[in-house]
């Protein structure tokens, strides 16, 4: 293997795994302050909608993150409304909204760019780091990439630094344990919850930005394609740690690499059955982890408080 | 006065759905169109006439199957998320047996693909069932990757091993002729499927209402930790549900074959396993009120090409205002009637009224 | 005189129709150790979380040093000064003592400075004399400690009143002593403290003052110097009562049915919890388990039902070996019945309506099911059978049993397992929320389970109800019996050496 070879290969799976990065962020966060978020892969498409239709709108790729935010910020507030505030089961308020913004998606997308929706967007460049991008091999790889992608490498250490050396994030942690012990510490549980929820739909709001505005520049209907459920998966393999869970992207973003160069290397083999390695490779890593790690203990349950 | 109070809490899903088609028309309304026009042309569309009906019945066959599959899962306290891939496992098994077994009589052959298809579901909702079992994962999650590995298989023997020659997009040849289910309104689409779909309903109602079996599954859902005690064996009871529960979902995709597509297309299915979702929702997990509710959005989804063809307004609309109605029903799911709080109410007003009534005077 | 450190006056609060707290009246002097008597469900704990604003009353005003305040939130009772430790601990087991005690605390910025507050509580512990590894996580920590780091909790946030639930619930008698101590140490600091308790002993102790409470209302507030504990008891159950001791029969007990030899098992968490357990007990007799909470007696129950697999040992029921067996096995072929701890989430669906749970053991069984099919017609006229004999009090069969109260739901559970005809019981906290009522009538209903030859395991924390009925007592702690006495020669100061691990078992060893 040549190392050209080996330098592409590395930066596309890099590439491929920034959206998974920002979305298992956002999915630890969710639930170390104890609420599941499947409804990442909802935000994910919503971020995409957003960012392609304030791209339009602004002409400008800024605008165009600035509206996945919001979108996906909505998400975020609709999923705490449902499934902290009112309570409902936190699966199914997450499949809901799955199924709410892939109706809506298709159907704004059609309204608002109707025939323009297959033209492609602006989007961020690549902004290459001076120095660090002349670095050999590391350089192109790491150090030649759009805004958003540093904006990844940022968000990892940064939710790092959250969850374990400040009080809040020593309440996060307690509130997805032991939710009592920060209600009675003084400390309002849903609005911390509330907080985290949008928070983390936003960060999967950023992951749909990132396909749209720095790799594919345009909006498909359910272009996030599981994308929010393999992120789920890096997460509970990086054992709601923000740094494992990346980790843990990486390796399905090179799965995805992987089996996009055999699709190529192999064209006589339809490619559909290198489409499911990145989804096997999440499956596997469950089994294997299975056992080793536990979620965090009153994650999916709802908080009430109770006297007695 | 709390009897009512209690029918309109028992009624909580038809106020959702009003809610949900407010919203719906909002959206319409803001988007260009007339949302009055659109609805009757829905309505017209769907149930209205005999090939509206029709319509109706072809894809009632699927989503009714995938509500009964998710509301199964649901009542053994499971979620069952990867309806959508046991419809494509069952439509692959069931065309896979239909297409290459040969020389049998065609009774014999019909039934033969159909439980291939409906085991091929099973076995693929059984490893998220053995996998909570056995390894404690998570279900759901299991189940949703699951999803796309089946799409993609099916894809993959749709355009590769069984794809026709010179077929301009992958499916694969067409099923012996024998094997297609009866239809049962002459000169349409609208075959046997949703029939069976029908009684599977009545079946699976009876079973969770009287059976032992039902009643151990019930246990397990509402709470594990007390079927253990009962002596039920929570594990084995969560590997047969999930198994159940898909063979349910490989029904619905292999009706979908041998009823209505008679070959193996990729992409077959349009998301008929995540309909199953609304459809026990708005069932309220109850399997013979899923029966109407599979029909309404059988009626909704089939009627929104004729209101397109119409009216003029994307069809896509209607999923839009689909994924309205699951969160407005998901969000109903949190009003749970409580007596107590109630009459509690009811007598503080009383208790008000009284003492307003004894000293009128005073307070005026 | 200075304003008193609490006063309330005609507070109330009503759950639904039920009427919790009924103009309640009550003054507590600072610097004092105050102490609030009653029985389960007089209303205590209520009360207590209105003050420490986790409810909020419906009626009357709360003072605190002299200022009316209301306390909508935690944040606001710790602002005034009130911090509370609760019966079951607000901990996160996960986190280090450190961790816990300054979990939310205000004014923290946004660094996490560890060591600069592990300073201060070391400062503070050594000062009241508590010995606690600020940097172990919590779940390592025994029971004992665990309350220090909760008292920890309260100071560090320089609580000026501090309330105690049912603190020594949780303690071995040996550990009581010491609380009591670190309670008059806070008295001394000037603290005030309420307690809440309804073991009288306690009370005469170390309170200053009582307040007596009796479904929902204050009944009596004076100070303890000069009040009788039978005059307590009286004043907190409303009727004279009689040391509890049952005056009937005592049958011969039969052969030895049940065979447990060196029982060992792991609790959920992977730690052993149970060790080399060995006992015998024969038809018509009750072996009594008493024991600390936690000291291995639900992994005991759990194994002996088949719930819980052990790790070694043998057990047998009349010479059968019982190990193989499933739950449903044990259950029906070797006839164990079980009245588990936890009503709300093992005994019980509490959603299912009292009919469906009166079948929860046996639906699979004739007469309940037929082939597969459930009777309901059947079902039901059992139920009603049931709950007519058991004096099970409810709206009707379809009422779900989570609006029973904690005696009915119990005597239904009675009902279901006595009514199988068991060879062995084994019986789990039966007494514990229910009301003095009941607990009677489940006592008598034990008695008379053992007239007619069935042999009872019975597993409580509360010595005197084990005491009261058992024909031996064993005691556990740490998972290990550490003494097994006839009851003629079980005392209470005797059993209470043995449950903080004074081993009297040669064996053991």
């Amino acid at each position: 293997m040549d190392l050209a070879f080996l330098t592409d290969f590395l930066a596309s799976s890099l590439r491929l795994s920034i959206p998974l990065v920002f979305a298992a962020i956002g999915v630890v966060w969710a639930e170390r302050s104890g609420v599941f978020n499947i409804a990442i892969e909802g935000c994910i498409l919503g971020g995409a909608f957003g960012a392609a239709i304030g791209t339009w709108w602004f002409g400008d790729p800024l605008g165009g993150l600035l509206m996945a935010l919001v979108v996906a910020g909505l998400l975020g507030l609709l999923l705490g409304g449902l499934a902290v505030g009112l309570g409902i089961h936190q699966l199914v308020a997450g499949i809901a909204i799955n199924l709410l913004v892939s109706g809506m998606t298709a159907y704004l997308a059609r309204q608002i760019l109707g025939a323009s929706a297959t033209a492609p967007l602006p989007g961020f460049g690549v902004w290459p780091i001076p120095l660090l991008s002349a670095l050999p091999f590391v350089g192109p790889i790491l150090f030649i990439q759009g805004p958003l992608a540093y904006l990844a490498y940022l968000a990892v250490p940064l939710a790092w630094w959250l969850l374990y050396r400040t009080p809040w994030g020593l309440l996060l942690r307690a509130a997805g344990d032991q939710p009592m012990a920060v209600d009675t510490a003084g400390v309002d549980v849903q609005r911390l919850r509330y907080v985290s929820v949008i928070g983390s739909s936003m960060l999967g709001g950023l992951g749909g930005a990132y396909i749209v505005l720095s790799q594919v520049h345009v909006f498909t209907e359910n272009m996030s394609a599981g994308k929010g459920f393999i992120a789920l998966g890096a997460v509970i393999l990086g054992r709601w740690n923000p740094l494992g869970a990346a980790i843990a992207c990486l390796a399905f973003g090179m799965a995805d690499a992987t089996q996009l160069r055999l699709q190529f290397g192999s064209p006589d083999i339809p490619y559909q059955l290198f489409s499911t390695l990145p989804f096997i490779a999440a499956l596997v890593a469950l089994v294997l982890m299975s056992g080793k790690v536990h979620a965090p203990a009153a994650v999916g349950k709802k908080f009430e408080r109770s006297g007695k | 006065m709390i009897r009512i109070v209690a029918t309109l809490y028992a009624l909580r899903t038809v106020w959702a759905l009003f809610l949900a088609f407010g919203l719906g028309a909002l959206l319409i309304a803001v988007s260009g169109g007339n949302p009055l026009s659109a609805y009757s042309a829905l309505i017209e569309g769907a149930f209205l006439d005999y090939w509206g009906i029709s319509g109706t019945l072809v894809k009632m066959s699927p989503i009714l199957l995938a509500g009964l599959a998710v509301i199964l899962s649901l009542r053994g306290g499971l979620l069952n998320l990867g309806v959508e891939g046991q419809i494509y496992m069952g439509g692959l098994f069931s065309s896979s047996v239909a297409l290459y077994v040969t020389g049998l009589p065609t009774l014999l052959h019909l039934v033969l693909a159909i439980l291939a298809g409906a085991l091929a579901g099973g076995v693929w909702g059984m490893i998220a069932g053995l996998l909570k079992a056995k390894r404690g994962i998570n279900e759901v999650i299991v189940t949703l990757l699951l999803n796309f590995v089946a799409i993609n298989l099916v894809s993959y023997f749709a355009g590769g091993p069984m794809m026709q020659e010179g077929a301009p997009y992958p499916y694969s040849e067409e099923i012996p002729e024998g094997l297609f289910l009866p239809i049962i309104l002459p000169m349409t689409d609208a075959h046997l499927g949703v029939v069976l779909g029908v009684v599977l309903a009545v079946v699976l109602w009876v079973l969770l209402r009287s059976s032992t079996l039902g009643f151990g599954l019930d246990l397990v859902g509402r709470n594990p930790q007390a079927a253990h005690y009962a002596g039920v064996n929570v594990g084995h009871t969560v590997i047969m549900t999930m198994f159940l529960s898909g063979t349910l979902g490989g029904l619905a995709g292999s009706f979908e074959v041998l009823g209505l597509k008679h070959r193996l297309y990729h992409l077959f299915s349009a998301g008929f396993g995540f309909d199953g979702i609304v459809v026990a929702f708005m069932a309220q997990l109850n399997p013979l009120m899923s029966v109407v509710t599979a029909f309404f959005l059988s009626g909704l989804k089939s009627g929104a090409l004729m209101m397109q063809r119409a009216i003029g307004l994307e069809s896509t609309v209607v999923d839009a205002v689909i994924g309205i109605v699951i969160i407005c029903v998901a969000a109903s799911q949190a009003f749970v009637f409580k007596a107590d709080q109630w009459r509690a109410w009811f007598s503080r007003r009383q208790r008000l009224d009284a003492a307003l009534a004894a000293q009128p005077q005073e307070t005026r | 005189m200075t304003a008193p450190a609490l006063r309330l006056t005609g507070v109330g609060k009503l759950f639904g129709e039920f009427r919790a707290l009924d103009a309640v009246d009550m003054t507590v002097t600072a610097g004092t150790i105050h102490s609030i008597l009653g029985e389960n469900g007089a209303g205590k704990t209520t009360l207590m979380n209105i003050l420490y604003g986790l409810y909020e009353p419906e009626e009357g005003q709360v003072e605190v040093f002299g200022k009316p305040v209301s306390i909508p939130s935690p944040r606001a009772a710790l602002d005034h000064g009130i911090g509370m430790i609760h019966q079951h601990f607000m901990l996160v087991d996960t986190l280090s003592v450190v961790e816990n005690i300054i979990l939310g605390l205000p004014g923290q910025g946004l660094r996490l400075s560890l060591d600069a507050h592990a300073e201060k509580i070391g400062a503070l512990s050594r000062h009241y004399g508590f010995d606690i590894n600020l940097h172990a996580p919590v779940w390592t920590l025994p029971m004992g400690m665990r309350q220090r780091v909760e008292i920890l909790k309260a100071l560090h946030r320089e609580a000026q009143i501090i309330i105690f639930d049912e603190p020594t619930s949780i303690l071995a008698p040996q550990e009581v002593d010491g609380l009591l101590q670190g309670l008059r140490r806070l008295r001394q600091e000037g603290k005030t403290v309420i307690l809440i308790t309804h073991k009288l002993e306690e009370v005469v102790a170390v309170a200053d003052r009582i307040t007596v409470m009796r479904s929902g209302r204050v009944v009596a507030e004076q100070p303890v110097a000069g009040l009788e504990k039978s005059d307590m008891a009286r004043l907190m159950v409303g009727r004279d009562v009689a040391l509890s001791s049952y005056d009937v029969e005592r049958p011969e007990p039969g052969e030895v049915v049940l065979d447990a030899r060196h029982l060992e098992a792991t609790n959920s968490h992977g730690v052993p919890a149970l060790k080399r357990v060995s006992f015998q007990i024969r038809a018509g007799e009750i072996l009594g388990i008493a024991g600390v909470d936690g000291n291995g007696q639900s992994e005991l129950a759990e194994v002996l039902t088949g719930m819980r697999h052990p790790d070694g040992g043998a057990l047998t029921l009349k010479g059968t070996d019982l190990l193989p067996l499933t739950v449903d096995q044990r259950r029906h072929d070797a006839k164990i019945s079980y009245i588990p701890e936890d009503r709300h989430h093992t005994g019980l669906v509490l959603d299912l309506p009292v009919w469906q749970n009166a079948a929860l053991r046996d639906f699979r069984r004739s007469p309940f099911s037929w082939k597969g099919w459930l009777r309901p017609r059947r079902l039901r006229e059992i139920a009603a059978d049931w709950v007519k004999r058991y004096d099970v009090r409810l709206r009707g069969l379809d009422q779900a049993v989570r609006f029973l109260s904690g005696g009915n739901q119990q005597k239904l559970i009675f009902a279901r397992e006595i009514e199988a005809g068991p060879t062995v019981m084994v019986v789990m906290q039966p007494t514990k929320g229910v009301d003095v009522g009941a607990i009677e009538l489940i006592q008598r209903t034990i008695l008379k389970a053992r007239a007619q030859g069935v042999a009872i395991l019975y597993i409580s924390t509360e010595l005197e109800h084990i005491l009261a009925v058992a024909d031996h007592v064993a005691v556990i702690c740490g998972g290990q019996f550490t003494g097994i006495l006839p009851r003629s020669e079980a005392t209470l100061e005797r059993v209470g050496s043995l449950m903080t691990g004074i081993s009297e078992t040669p064996e053991a060893a």
